[in-house]
């Protein structure tokens, strides 16, 4: 029972659509001649309008199924998605930019793969967790349904399993960090792998825990440990003692950690600088908005490498205070010059009064002030 | 001079302020309609686009090949371009159709004209010395732009540009008639060439050579057809947009007029320094909704789509600002247009001798003041 649980988790194997005519067809469309053709614009624009799964350059994916993990107020969905053609596949461990419309804007996200590395290029799942305040999170857990075309990345990121396997692993995860080290241990399993493995995954209680099944099948395994803590039952957050007593051999073995920054944080502490311990942990804005009338916080110019204390001017007069020359024309809002990526904080619109958090947003510097601590890329 | 339309400060913040509330409301309501709206215009304009370049295949099918591609480039240039690089649809977050990465169906680089128009054209728009769509340097559009013999072939220059309109938007960058004039080098134009350059065989190697090669013995054909619907975009679109600010009635302004005037200045000197064309729902699409032209110097990043629809309200502000409202149907404003580039082609006092056409007024021979908000006097009679 818990066994094909956890084989319905996997990717699906389907078929493809993609553009008609096989390889040739995409080389063609791919050459430098139909570019020309279709110069302004890519080809992919055309593309697209016949139908949403042809590309030849982008990447798309289409939600071919949709398994709730578990309910409550965050409830956790697995999207099993079939990419286009163009998708060039994935390492365990690695993420991917999700995409999606929501009430007619694109909003795109990062969400670690949790399918196993051995479903070949056709397919992959995310899994995701519906944040209280995460409006895309939100609305691929509890809305997405079968059908639904996303905007996809080329997978990302260097957490990923080594090429020569060590013979034993240790993984620690907490949280919504146990996505991608599913993937390895998928990945692993599924390979064959013979060494041992120590799986030790931290979550709130079992109502909140995903994987759960699928983990305690894994378990039987000769060479799978599984440890799970229940942090809100009585059980510890993670500890260098519990590590120590649950893999006495922790120093001397390859340990890939992924959760909360808190947590990464005392797993590094354990591992100085050894260089067996890999990690990934989730960018939650650690920054919190403040009241958008005082001027608090400070300001970061990260491609510049300059910072100062927020004086409650514009992004650009500030950066300008810095000795920065950012692009900029109208000074007013209207022609999109000065436009540049912020990539954490928040910003309050000086003309409109609109306030906006999202990480990673394009925003008209010469008519956003930062509310806070604010970042952006120039 | 007797009705000079002035705003007290007090007046211009309370108008600037009910435009603000317009703006605001707007921006609150950017959604699903807007994304759905554009992407149907995409849609008609690739399938357009792409009936064009078939049909010519089909010799005795010519005229209807010319036609679609017509249509598709104007609603390429026009409804998607140009509302594109405003940055009227960045708020969708689709690279397709944000403002930084849109390039156009035109010789003209999108990177260069959003520096020339977006900038200066939208924010100094209808400032004496500043704007430099006033004439685009290269026609008398205006009374104090003082007159020289040169400006005798205004008309002549009007026309050229109309047929060769998208070299001409090409070429603003490059300010030739400061060249001329000797303030400006053709160094100092360097760093436009290149961008141009390409923008000049992408464009040529696909209408001129690549299509009608590919349609084999119908090359000539093709290529004076896409020639033809090259031509007929430029001259619509030349038209369409000098309705937009040149009819009689407009105003324009001196650079002390507009130095460190307020937000509500700036909405005041937009409605001023702009006119509108009526139309149906069609006719509108086809114009890129630049048939509102107030609406669109008004709020120049927000959805075209959305100028239609609130015409109504900016007009009643305006009236009970005792502001005038320039609008009117095509052949009116055209005809305004044509008989200023024939006037100002004379010296101010031949020019003044033309007859003054039923229905306009005194023709608008206003010496401007230095009154921050003035109204020329047929703007108050129109």
């Amino acid at each position: 029972m818990s066994l094909s649980l956890s084989i319905s988790t996997r990717a699906p194997r389907v078929t493809r659509s993609e553009v008609p005519g096989g390889a040739l067809a995409r080389r063609l469309l791919r050459s430098r001649a139909v570019a020309a053709l279709a110069s302004p614009h890519p080809v992919d624009r055309y593309l697209e309008l016949v139908h949403p799964m042809w590309a030849v350059d982008e990447v798309r994916a289409r939600v071919v199924r949709v398994q709730r993990e578990t309910e409550g107020p965050e409830p956790v969905t697995t999207l099993a998605l079939e990419p286009t053609s163009t998708w060039q596949g994935f390492r365990a461990g690695q993420f991917v930019q999700v995409g999606v419309e929501i009430d007619g804007a694109r909003r795109t996200r990062c969400f670690s793969i949790s399918s196993s590395e051995a479903d070949g290029h056709e397919a992959l799942t995310i899994t995701v967790r519906a944040h209280e305040e995460g409006l895309v999170s939100k609305y691929l857990a509890t809305r997405a349904e079968p059908g639904l075309v996303l905007h996809l990345s080329q997978a990302q990121g260097g957490f990923t399993l080594p090429e020569q396997l060590p013979d034993r692993l240790l993984m620690i995860s907490g949280g919504s960090g146990i996505t991608p080290l599913m993937s390895m241990l998928r990945t692993l399993v599924d390979r064959g792998y013979d060494g041992r493995i120590t799986f030790l995954h931290y979550t709130q209680g079992p109502e909140t825990a995903i994987f759960r099944d699928e983990l305690r099948v894994l378990a039987r395994r000769e060479n799978v440990d599984v440890v799970v803590v229940h942090t809100r039952h009585g059980g510890s957050r993670f500890t260098p003692q519990a590590l120590a007593e649950l893999a006495p051999d922790h120093l001397a073995t390859a340990t890939y950690a992924c959760g909360p920054a808190g947590m990464i944080e005392s797993v590094r502490e354990v591992y100085g600088d050894s260089d067996l311990l890999r990690v990934e942990y989730f960018k939650t804005s650690t920054l919190q908005p403040a009241d958008p009338d005082a001027a608090e916080g400070s300001v970061s110019f990260t491609r510049a490498g300059a910072s100062a204390a927020n004086t409650g001017a514009t992004l650009l007069e500030q950066a300008e205070a810095l000795g920065l020359t950012p692009e900029y024309g109208c000074r007013m809002g209207i022609c999109f010059s000065c436009t540049s990526r912020k990539t954490e904080g928040a910003v309050r619109n000086v003309v409109t009064g609109a306030t906006s958090a999202l990480p990673d947003e394009d925003i008209q510097i010469c008519v956003s002030q930062p509310v806070g601590d604010c970042v952006v890329d120039l | 001079m007797s009705e000079n339309k002035t705003l007290t400060p007090e007046q211009l913040e309370a108008f600037g302020a009910e435009m603000d509330a317009i703006r605001q409301r707007l921006v609150d309501e950017l959604g699903e309609e807007d994304a759905t709206y554009i992407r149907n215009v995409v849609k008609a304009q690739r399938t357009l686009e792409v009936a064009g370049r078939a049909l010519f295949y089909v010799p005795p099918a010519w005229p209807l090949a010319v036609a679609a591609l017509s249509v598709s480039k104007i609603l390429d240039n026009m409804e998607i371009g140009h509302n594109v690089m405003h940055g009227q649809y960045d708020w969708m977050g689709d690279p397709g159709l944000n403002s930084k990465m849109y390039e156009w169906d035109n010789v003209c680089p999108s990177e260069q004209w959003k520096y020339s128009h977006n900038y200066i054209h939208h924010t100094y728009t209808n400032i004496l010395g500043k704007d430099r769509d006033i004439g685009y340097g290269v026609l008398r559009m205006d009374e104090d732009q003082k007159w020289r013999p040169y400006y005798l072939g205004n008309p002549v220059y009007a026309t050229l540009l109309m047929i060769f309109f998208e070299w001409g938007v090409m070429m603003h960058d490059l300010e030739v008639e400061r060249i001329v004039a000797g303030e400006r080098t053709w160094a100092d134009t360097k760093h436009l060439h290149k961008g141009m350059i390409r923008k000049i065989r992408n464009q040529t190697l696909k209408d001129y050579l690549l299509f009608p090669a590919l349609t084999g013995p119908f090359f000539v054909p093709t290529l004076v057809g896409n020639a033809t619907a090259n031509l007929v975009r430029n001259i619509w679109a030349f038209n369409i947009i000098f309705c937009g600010h040149f009819p009689t009635g407009v105003a324009t302004f001196s650079e002390e007029e507009a130095e460190d005037e307020s937000r509500g200045h700036w909405y005041f000197r937009q409605l001023l320094g702009s006119a509108n064309i009526t139309g149906g729902k069609l006719f509108h699409v086809m114009t890129g909704n630049l048939s509102h032209q107030i609406e669109h110097h008004l709020f120049p990043d927000l959805p075209a789509r959305r100028y239609p629809q609130i015409a109504a309200e900016v007009r009643e502000i305006c009236e009970r600002y005792g502001l005038d409202y320039n609008t009117g149907p095509l052949h009116r404003q055209l005809g305004s247009v044509a008989r200023k580039i024939v006037r100002l082609a004379l010296p101010d006092r031949l020019g003044r001798r033309l007859p003054t056409p039923p229905g306009l007024g005194r023709l608008p021979f206003v010496s401007r003041s230095q009154d921050a908000s003035r109204v020329s006097p047929d703007r108050a009679a129109a």
